[in-house]
């Protein structure tokens, strides 16, 4: 019963937010502020994330390739594939859940009770897609070029990593990298992205759009939100590995 | 003129307001008072639609706004400007874009026609020069004011205010009852005042509901309710032995 209660005023509120805009201006003016807030807010955190997991990635790599028959050329090569397929998308995506997530939902939330979503629907507004379709757009958008830059910055972090230590060298991992290099990984990688960005800014937004009480809701609310969003990018990840990689 | 008939609305089987039938008249400050905790902001978010009535309608000149579909209560909204008893001014927006707001979703103004209303509307409330401030640098009463001067920014056709002149000070008080009472008279439109202090019904109570527990108790003019004999509302309006004290000397 409360699955299908939720799942249906989801979907009734994303009706709301993707009918027609009152001003196109305003809503431009919207998704240029979230795209500076949502992108390069999150730039710093993704960067230094990315460098480490990068480095780690590229040394237990090393580690595992003992046998000789193994060139060692393979740990930059298995470092751009971890990187490119999985960590990139799927777990900066989580990190951005929990960061963008909460942010999201317990801005609408406190917004919502201070009453400032009854003030946009006094004025005529239609408040959930005023307050929403501008997030969810920005994320969709800028979200693949964090994800890119994170791609870059893991290899290289790896190429740091696995150079400094002795792990492998240089020629081996510029060589690895560049080695059957698959560009529709890419393409799927970022497919995730952008489904994962509509996830994260549509369901925190969904529960800061619905709290009420006080101070003590807004929080369960964002705590909720990124429990939720966390397992819905993992069922989504299942899924579109399923379609577009087998 | 805004025309209730047999609202009723329930929160948990509880009827917070009952049965209640008045009508608001244009140009004219109409006042609902009444006890805390007796329905008073309830009554003003059914009329408004932020609240479904269990029962009974609300008629804006004639159009019934609860049988309207959610896109056509958005043309009747357009008319309404309303002050939220906590004020409600958005956290992210600065003084000048909390006014500027309505403007800029609803009218093909210039950016400059924008500028010059909301000072006219900053002045009005006495804030002038603080434009740039946001709403967690503003005290309470100037968030009041802030809040009403976003309230009249678009011309509404219909006023509601939930408690303009709470946690002002009585001289302030004094100039927002009159600036509100100005604004009714001057452009003619129906202003409906929520308020339970009795220094604003006695300047500008022209057409008094007292509501009782969720009820229509009493309805008059502010002359009529020094001679009421109903005891729900004497005990309301005398409840201080200082004016009790006052209005005998006057008499
Ligand atoms: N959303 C709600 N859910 C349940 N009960 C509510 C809700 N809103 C108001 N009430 C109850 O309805 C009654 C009337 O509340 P309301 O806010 O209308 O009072 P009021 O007359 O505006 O009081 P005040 O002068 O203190 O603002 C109160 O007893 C309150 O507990
Ligand atoms: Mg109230």
């Amino acid at each position: 019963m409360k699955p299908l209660y939720h799942l249906g005023r989801y979907f009734l509120l994303m009706m709301r937010v993707f009918s027609k805009p009152e001003k196109f201006s305003i809503y431009f003016r919207q998704i240029i502020y979230e795209i500076n807030s949502l992108g390069t807010g999150s730039l710093g955190l993704i960067s230094i994330i990315s460098v480490f997991m990068g480095g780690v990635i590229t040394i237990q790599s090393a580690y595992n390739f003992t046998s000789p028959f193994i060139p060692l050329y393979a740990v930059g090569l298995g470092t751009r594939e971890s990187i490119v397929l999985e960590f990139s998308p799927t777990i900066i995506s989580l990190i951005l859940a929990g960061k963008v997530g909460s942010n999201i939902a317990s801005e609408i939330g406190t917004m919502r009770i201070s009453e400032q979503i009854d003030a946009l629907e006094i004025m005529g507004i239609n408040s959930a897609s005023y307050l929403i379709l501008p997030k969810v757009l920005a994320a969709m958008f800028i979200n693949p070029f964090l994800i890119i830059i994170s791609m870059f910055l893991g290899v290289l972090g790896g190429y740091l990593m696995g150079v400094s230590t002795g792990a492998c060298t240089s020629y081996e991992y510029i060589y690895g990298i560049q080695s059957f290099f698959i560009p529709f990984n890419v393409y799927y990688s970022l497919t995730k992205t952008v489904v994962f960005a509509f996830i994260i800014t549509s369901v925190s937004a969904y529960h800061g759009y619905y709290t009420s009480g006080g101070a003590l809701e807004v929080g369960q609310a964002s705590t909720k939100s990124v429990v939720y969003n966390s397992i819905l990018i993992l069922i989504a990840n299942l899924i579109i590995t399923q379609i577009m990689l087998v | 003129m805004i025309e209730l008939k047999n609202l009723t609305k329930s929160f948990d089987g509880r009827n917070v307001v009952e049965n209640v039938s008045f009508s608001f008249y244009k140009g004219k400050t109409n006042l609902v008072i009444g006890e805390s905790g007796s329905g008073k902001t309830t009554l003003l978010k059914m009329m408004v639609g932020l609240y479904q009535p269990n029962n009974g309608s609300v008629l804006y000149d004639g159009r019934d706004f609860t049988a309207l579909s959610e896109h056509e209560k958005q043309g009747v909204r357009k008319e309404i400007g309303m002050l939220f008893q906590g004020g409600a001014l958005f956290d992210s927006m600065t003084l000048e874009q909390n006014v500027k707001f309505p403007l800029d979703m609803f009218t093909q103004m210039t950016e400059a026609e924008k500028v010059d209303r909301v000072n006219f509307c900053l002045e009005k409330v006495k804030l002038m020069d603080k434009n740039a401030l946001y709403p967690s640098e503003l005290s309470g009463g100037m968030k009041k004011r802030a809040a009403l001067a976003r309230a009249i920014a678009n011309s509404p056709n219909y006023l509601f205010c939930d408690e303009p002149n709470s946690g002002l000070d009585p001289k302030t008080s004094i100039v927002i009852d009159a600036l509100i009472s100005d604004i009714t008279h001057e452009f003619n439109i129906t202003t409906v005042i929520i308020t339970h202090d009795m220094n604003s019904v006695m300047e500008i109570g022209e057409n008094v509901m007292f509501i009782h527990q969720g009820q229509n108790w009493w309805t008059g003019t502010k002359d009529e309710i020094l001679k009421t004999n109903n005891k729900e509302l004497y005990d309301f309006v005398f409840a201080s032995e200082f004016i009790k004290k006052v209005y005998k000397e006057k008499v």
